[in-house]
Parts: structure tokens; sequence; C-alpha cells
């Protein structure tokens, strides 16, 4: 059912695919996510974000970087390999509409969930900036497809070797000093690189928009993992969001969320990368 | 009551049966006043605290039978008052007695679709043996016929011994039903319109079937094979089974009649949605909704090493609730190696919800209850962890409204309890999913879909049943309005053709 039809390795750590997913490329928009597992018997469910969609052939893309035990076992799958369980799309669709002047600010691989984002943006009239942030020129992703759609593309790297050599929080600043300032900014990626852009836009009162990528479990709000504090509110990432407005999201909780199993997770990582480490000397030695 | 190996038991029991069997027809009530109580023979409470398998052993024949003889045959079935399908139970426990087993399970089927599940897991001190004669003649509610473990044991003899009948089907009607949402009411109305000849598909959200049976109560409560079996019989049926499917955001509601020909659908997506206490501290690392600690476990097997799904590694934990759903976190937090488990509940122990029985098993593998005490804030350490809880004394007022007596606190009876896991099993509310994309769906305040007596929401051909209209409540009554929906569905449809 769920066919890898396309794979693609963007950088060293983050991987494309495209996936028959027939109905949920029907009713997906722009901001949802899915759930995978690797296993049907002793995988993990992990969210990730649908990056685009084409209804005529059926498929949805995933964009995803390997830091765990499941999306370094989710690199290994190949084109016709069929993933064990796959469950979409979830969380609120992003709300669109003609803002005016629209800045989506994206670290690393938040490039990929702000593809449809940015996309749904301009079609609807907006004028589109977009800032692309990342460690390394490796690293930056989907720089054409995102050229095409934004009316000012900015691209900041920490060592300065592609673009301009800076956070993302720099740029953003100056264009909320300008006279025109953004109507709406929209930031997706790492939690911290949020967190700043939130305090950036907050003394322009400029409305930001961050997804929030918590640790969930069944991504239908039945398990309550993925809560967050907004403003005085807790409220569940995958019905609620995954969008909430940032000036009201309490990030070191979320932060500190995250990390509830680093120390499992990472033996968990290790095992596996052991393993195949182990059966490929196997294999060599046959 | 203290623990007896099967071997003791099972030894009381044959010698039981050979005083009495010769004259098992003519016995006299008094004589039948007199016969023990069977008990359930159950694993090493030490032993069983450290493993997964299933607590409770079930009768052996020779068990089952001493125990149907106990039964008085009543000629005003008051059993069946307290049963909410049913059962003819004074027929089914004679069958047991006259040793027709097979007869025995026929009787049950004919009312309730998955006897190996509520035979474990029904309150039957609250239903059928509240009102069993023999209990009330001995004024012992637990002196009473043990309805539950007769009804356990037809089931998993019928099981183990490969007696299961497929139900069988009618011929195609070519109409199309489906069922959102795999727990026992969607089991049960799947089965239900399957027999009529519908075709019937089975939509569930998760990658396995069963609701709360599979994510929630525990495999050393419910067995997952007994689950598997009842999935088994289903698809043998010809039921149509699509796992990872969100009815309402993979398909919209009203899709799956407008453009997938579905002629009916029946919502049993039950209540779950996480009710948390709203008190400091809720949000740290450490605290768990039950429903995402047993899903962990149960559903996605984090109890097994092979398992990618982490478990939080906890020392000592509180359990805040006194509803089944306590006892099993509470239970299962000891299995996974807990040194303390308190279970934190803020009325006294006969106000608990919980069955009787998970409570006792409870307190014999270890679980400590800290009653008329609850928690007022949940306390953290620099990096977020939670190392505490603090609780509030409480005693018991004045009967209120319902005739329960409420809780008052005691000013200034505060005091810290030291753990690092706290599990918030308070209750379930109505998953708002289905509801939120589907507006016109008419839900009460607390957001569970209303039904008419028919159990018809107020859309055309959409039915609903379960936990999702009436609150959390239990598997038996789960599955009687899944019946009571399969057979109004049957009805429309029977009149279009
Ligand atoms: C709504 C949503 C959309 C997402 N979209 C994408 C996407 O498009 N592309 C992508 O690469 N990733 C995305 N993520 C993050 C992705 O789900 C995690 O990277 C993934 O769960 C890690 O799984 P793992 O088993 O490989 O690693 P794990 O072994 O689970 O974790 C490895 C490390 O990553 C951290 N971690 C765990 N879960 C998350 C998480 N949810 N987010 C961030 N860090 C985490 C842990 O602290 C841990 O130390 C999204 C997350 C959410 C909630
Ligand atoms: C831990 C625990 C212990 C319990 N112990 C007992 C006990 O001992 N005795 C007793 O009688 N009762 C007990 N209960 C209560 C009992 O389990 C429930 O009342 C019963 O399971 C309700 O059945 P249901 O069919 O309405 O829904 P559920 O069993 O909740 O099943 C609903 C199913 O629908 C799926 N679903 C939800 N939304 C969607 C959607 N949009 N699309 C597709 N699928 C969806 C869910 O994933 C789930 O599988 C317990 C409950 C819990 C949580
Ligand atoms: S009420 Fe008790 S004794 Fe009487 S028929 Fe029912 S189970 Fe037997
Ligand atoms: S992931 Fe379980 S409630 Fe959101």
């Amino acid at each position: 059912m769920n066919n890898i039809l396309f794979k693609q390795q963007l950088s060293q750590d983050v991987f494309l695919m495209r996936i028959h997913a027939p109905l949920i490329a029907e009713e997906r928009q722009a901001g949802q996510f899915i759930i995978l597992q690797t296993d049907d018997d002793y995988g993990e469910r992990i969210p990730l974000t649908i990056a685009d969609a084409d209804t005529v052939e059926g498929s949805i893309t995933i964009i995803f970087q390997v830091v765990g035990k499941t999306t370094k076992h989710l690199a290994t799958f190949n084109v016709g390999d069929e993933l064990p369980a796959l469950l979409g799309p979830l969380g609120k669709p992003t709300h669109i509409e003609n803002f005016g002047r629209a800045v989506c600010v994206c670290g690393g691989i938040g490039v990929a969930p702000m593809h449809p984002i940015a996309q749904a943006l301009k079609k609807a009239g907006n004028h589109v900036t977009i800032i692309i942030g990342a460690r390394t020129k490796e690293l930056v992703i989907l720089e054409e497809q995102m050229r095409v759609i934004a009316d000012e593309l900015i691209i900041c790297t920490d060592d300065g070797s592609a673009g301009i050599k800076a956070l993302v929080t720099a740029p953003l600043k100056e264009l909320c000093e300008r006279e025109t300032k953004p109507d709406i900014v929209i930031a997706i990626g790492p939690p911290v690189m949020m967190k700043f852009c939130s305090e950036t836009t907050r003394p322009y009162n400029v409305f930001t928009q961050v997804s929030l990528n918590t640790i969930m479990v069944d991504g239908t709000g039945m398990c309550g993992g993925c809560r967050v504090n907004v403003g005085k509110e807790v409220k569940f990432v995958c019905v609620d969001g995954p969008e909430f407005d940032g000036h009201l999201v309490d990030f070191d909780n979320m932060m500190a969320r995250l990390s509830a199993y680093k120390d499992i997770e990472r033996t968990h990582y290790k095992c596996f990368v052991e393993k195949a480490y182990n059966n490929s000397l196997k294999e060599e030695a046959l | 009551m203290s623990y007896r190996t099967a071997k003791e038991l099972q030894e009381e029991a044959e010698s039981l049966l050979n005083e009495y069997s010769a004259r098992a027809a003519t016995l006299k009530v008094k004589e039948r006043q007199k016969i023990p109580s069977q008990d359930m023979p159950v694993q090493d409470p030490e032993l069983r605290s450290h493993n997964m398998e299933e607590v409770a052993l079930g009768y052996s024949f020779e068990q089952a039978q001493v125990e149907a003889y106990r039964c008085l045959q009543c000629a005003k079935k008051n059993c069946m008052e307290g049963c909410p399908v049913k059962i003819d139970i004074p027929r089914f426990i004679d069958h047991i007695a006259k040793g027709e087993i097979e007869q025995a399970i026929a009787v049950v089927k004919q009312t309730t679709l998955l006897p190996a599940v509520c035979g474990r897991v029904c309150p039957q001190e609250k239903q059928c043996q509240l009102h069993c004669t023999l209990g009330k003649s001995l004024k012992d509610i637990d002196s009473s016929v043990a309805i539950g473990r007769l009804e356990r044991f037809v089931a998993d003899w019928e099981r183990i011994n490969d007696k299961i009948v497929i139900p069988s089907v009618k011929p195609a009607t070519g109409k199309k039903v489906a069922v959102v949402g795999s727990g026992p009411a969607g089991l049960v109305v799947a089965a239900d319109c399957r027999r009529e000849g519908h075709h019937v598909t089975i939509f569930e959200a998760f990658h396995k079937l069963g609701g709360v049976l599979r994510y929630g109560i525990p495999e050393f409560r419910l067995p997952n094979d007994i689950i598997d079996k009842e999935i088994e019989t289903l698809a043998a049926m010809g039921v149509e089974i699509k796992a990872n499917f969100v009815v309402g955001r993979t398909r919209k509601l009203t899709d799956l009649i407008d453009k997938d020909g579905y002629d009916a659908v029946f919502i049993g997506t039950g209540a779950g949605l996480p009710v948390f206490m709203g008190i400091e501290g809720e949000n740290l690392i450490g605290v768990f909704a039950a429903n995402e600690y047993l899903t962990r476990i149960n559903l996605m097997k984090a109890f097994d090493r092979k398992a990618d799904t982490p478990i939080y590694p906890s020392k000592n934990v509180a359990v805040l609730g006194g509803g089944n759903v306590a006892m099993d976190a509470a239970r299962m937090a000891k299995r996974l190696g807990a040194e303390k488990v308190f279970v934190v509940y803020r009325r006294g122990e006969a106000e608990m919800p919980a069955r009787k029985e998970e409570v006792l098993h409870a307190r014999e593998e270890g679980v400590e209850f800290l009653l008329l005490k609850n928690a007022k804030k949940i306390l953290g350490d620099e990096s977020g962890r939670v190392n505490g809880i603090e609780c509030v004394q409480y005693e018991l007022g004045e009967p209120d409204a319902s005739g329960r007596r409420s809780p008052v606190q005691i000013p200034g009876s505060e005091f810290i309890l030291d753990v690092d896991t706290v599990i918030v099993a308070v209750g379930n509310g109505s998953n708002p999913l289905i509801s939120q994309t589907t507006p016109q769906l008419a839900v009460n305040k607390r957001g569970n879909i209303t039904v008419d007596e028919t159990q018809q929401t107020s859309m055309k051909r959409i039915f609903a049943g379960g936990d999702i209209v009436l609150g959390a409540a239990t598997v038996i009554l789960a599955m009687g309005e899944g019946r009571r929906s399969a057979a109004s569905i049957n009805a429309m449809l029977a009149e279009e053709v």
C-alpha cells in the first residue's frame, strides 16, 4: 500500500521520500503531518510534516533528518519498500489568507514543512519573504523550490559558506524595522530558533506563528503526551496545533519535555547502529 | 483472604465434587448454601508483580462445576436484572453443572459476543452478582455465585479447545456499513451487521485493533491473544479491516457516505481525551496521562526490550485517581520496576470506582493506597523533572446530592510525597476529533455525541454508541449500545432493500 516511490538524499543526514498514499494526498493541506512506523510490532510512532503532495501520482513527500533510531531506520528504506504503518493527514491545517506581507523563517529541516505553507501564502496573494537558516552550505535544502515562490529570499549560514553569515533572527529584525513591517511571521525550525524568532518580533508586535514539534504517541488527541503551555492554557499539539502564537508558547517547558527520553533514545540509536554495523561485517565475511 | 495456590484450590474442588456430584441435581437449597465459594487461582503476588502474564488463572473444570452447583436456579432470575445484556445466567450455569460446556457457551453467546473479555473485566459485583439470591441469603456479596468467573471459564474453554464457531453470514445484500473505531462497541456492530449480509469495514486510527481493550487494559488482566482471536473471527466472517485510518482526517465522516458509498456509519470512537487536574506542575517531565503511560506499554510494547518506544524510568510513582485506569497504571508501574507505587485518591476505599478484585490484586502486589488525600501541586527540580507532590488530607463530609459523602479538605494538613513520576488517571473526556471535523453532528456540552433511542445521531444514516455517547463507561455497556445500533442499522437497511 504505502510504497516508497522515490528517494533522494538531500544532505548527509536529510532524505526526501515520495510515498504512495492517495487518500492522504487528496485530503492534506499545508501545515499537516503524518505519523509513521518503520515496524508494525515494535516500531515507534513518529510525526513528520507533509512537505508536498501529488494527487495525480497519489503520493505525499516527506523530508526528514536522521536524529535517532526510527529516522535512521527509515533512511534505509528504498524505492519499492512498503511502510508498515502510515497515518494522516493529522493536525489543523495552516490558516492561510492574504495577510499582506508574510515572512517565512525556516531553520534547517524546517524548510520542508514551510514549503507548502509558503506556496499557499503566495497563492493567496501575499508578498512572501523567505529566510532560510542552516549551519553550513551543504545543509541548505530546497533552495531552488523556495526561490520560485519567494518575492525575496535570504539565506543565512552560521559559517558564512552560503548567503550571509548570521542567525535568522538578524534579517528578521531588519525586516521588522522596515517601514513596511511584516503582517505575519511564520517560523519553523528547532525550538530554540522558534523561541528566538518570537522574541525578536515581540517588541514590534508582529504576529508570529510557530510550528511545534513535541514528542507524540497517537497524534489524535488521545494520550496528552504532546501537550504544551500556550498562554494560560494547556494545548495538545497534535489536534490543537501544530501551529500556535509564538508569543504565547512556553518554549522552555517544551524544550525540557523534548529531552524526557534523551538517554534511552541514545541507547536505542547506538544499539541499532551497532547491529547494522555488525550485520554488515557478517555480510562482508561471507 | 490469604493467598492459596492453584493446587490447593484444585484439591479442594476435587473433594467437593466427589461429595456432591452423584446428587448434584437434587441438592437442597441449604446444601447449596454450604458449598464454599470457589476462589479463582491467581499467580503468586510476588512473582506476578514482576511479569506481564495474566494474574488470574481461571477455573479448572472441577472448580467451575462445583461453583455451578452453588447456583440455586431461582425461578425469579434476579441475577439477570443486573446484567446489562441479559445473559440467561441460570441456564448457562445449569449446563456447566451438568458438564455440558459446549451448550453453556452457546447460551452465553446468544447475548454477548465477547465473553472472554466480559468474564475478565466486567464489574460483576456491581452487576449480576450484586443481585444474586445466594449472596443475599448469605448476607455477603462475596458469596454470590461467581458468575463472571464461570463466564470466563466457558469462553476460555471454547477458545482453548478450538471450538470457536465462525457465525454464519447471510447472502450479500450489496449494502455497505462503515464502523469507526474498533473498541468493544465497534466490534459488536461489525459482527452483527456482517451477519445480516452487509459489507462491513472497520476503520481504526491505530495500527492494531481493539480500542481500550488493546491500548488501555494491560496484558496481565486481558491478554492480547484474546483480542486477536476476536479480530480473527471477524476477519473470517469477511469484515474488511482498515487500520491506520483516522475518520475525520484521512476521510471526512460525510465522505464515507457521499464519496465512498457507505449506506450507514457507526461511530464508536470512545472517550479518549485525557483529563488533567489543572494543578501546578502538570507539564513537568515525568507527569503522564494514564492513557499515554498505558499506550506506550500495551500498544507500543515499551515493556519489551525490542520495542523502540521508550518508557520513563521511575523509582517512586504516584498515581492520581481511584478507578480501573488508576489500578492498571499503578500495577503496571510496579511491573516496570518501580520500588514504590502510591495510589492517591481523595475519597475512601468504599467510594473507589475500581473493580474490587483489581484493588485487592493491586494491594497484594504492593501498591500503597493513600486514601482521603489529594495532590495539590506537582514539584520539580531545576531541569524540570518531577521530584515530589504536595498532597493534602481530606475527611468525609455529609452525603451530597448523589448520596456519596464528599471529601472536605483539612486545613494545614499538607505534606510532601517523594516521587519521580506522576500518572494522572482522573478520567477521560470525549475525543473531539470527529465533532471538530463534522460541525453538523450534534454533541452535548461535554462533547458526547447525542443519539436517540435507536442510537441514531442528529445526522441521517449515522449512528453512535459506547464511550463517545456515554462518557467513560464500561465494556459491557459499550457492547450493549453496539448491539442496539447494529439492530437499528440492520432494520434501516432491510427496509431499503
Ligand atoms: C508535527 C511534527 C512535524 C515534524 N516534522 C518533521 C519533518 O518534517 N522532518 C523531520 O526531520 N522531523 C520532523 N519532526 C521531528 C521528528 O518527528 C523527530 O525527529 C523524530 O520523531 C525523531 O525520531 P527518532 O526515533 O529518529 O529519534 P528519537 O530516538 O526519538 O529521538 C532522537 C532525539 O531527537 C529528539 N526528539 C525526539 N522527538 C522529537 C521531535 N518530535 N522533534 C524534535 N526532536 C525530537 C529527542 O530529544 C532525542 O534526543 C516533526 C515533529 C512533529 C511533532
Ligand atoms: C485503563 C482502562 C481500564 C479499564 N478497565 C475496565 C474494566 O476493568 N472493566 C470495564 O468494563 N471497563 C473498563 N474500562 C472502560 C472500557 O474499556 C471502555 O468503556 C470501553 O472500551 C469503551 O468502548 P468503546 O468501543 O466505546 O471505545 P474504545 O474502546 O475507546 O475504542 C475506540 C477506538 O476508536 C478509535 N478511534 C478514535 N477516534 C477515531 C477516528 N476518528 N477514526 C478511527 N478510529 C478512531 C480509537 O483508536 C479506539 O481504538 C477501562 C478503561 C481504561 C482506559
Ligand atoms: S440469582 Fe444467583 S443463585 Fe439465583 S439463579 Fe442467578 S446466579 Fe443462580
Ligand atoms: S500525541 Fe497523543 S495527544 Fe497528541
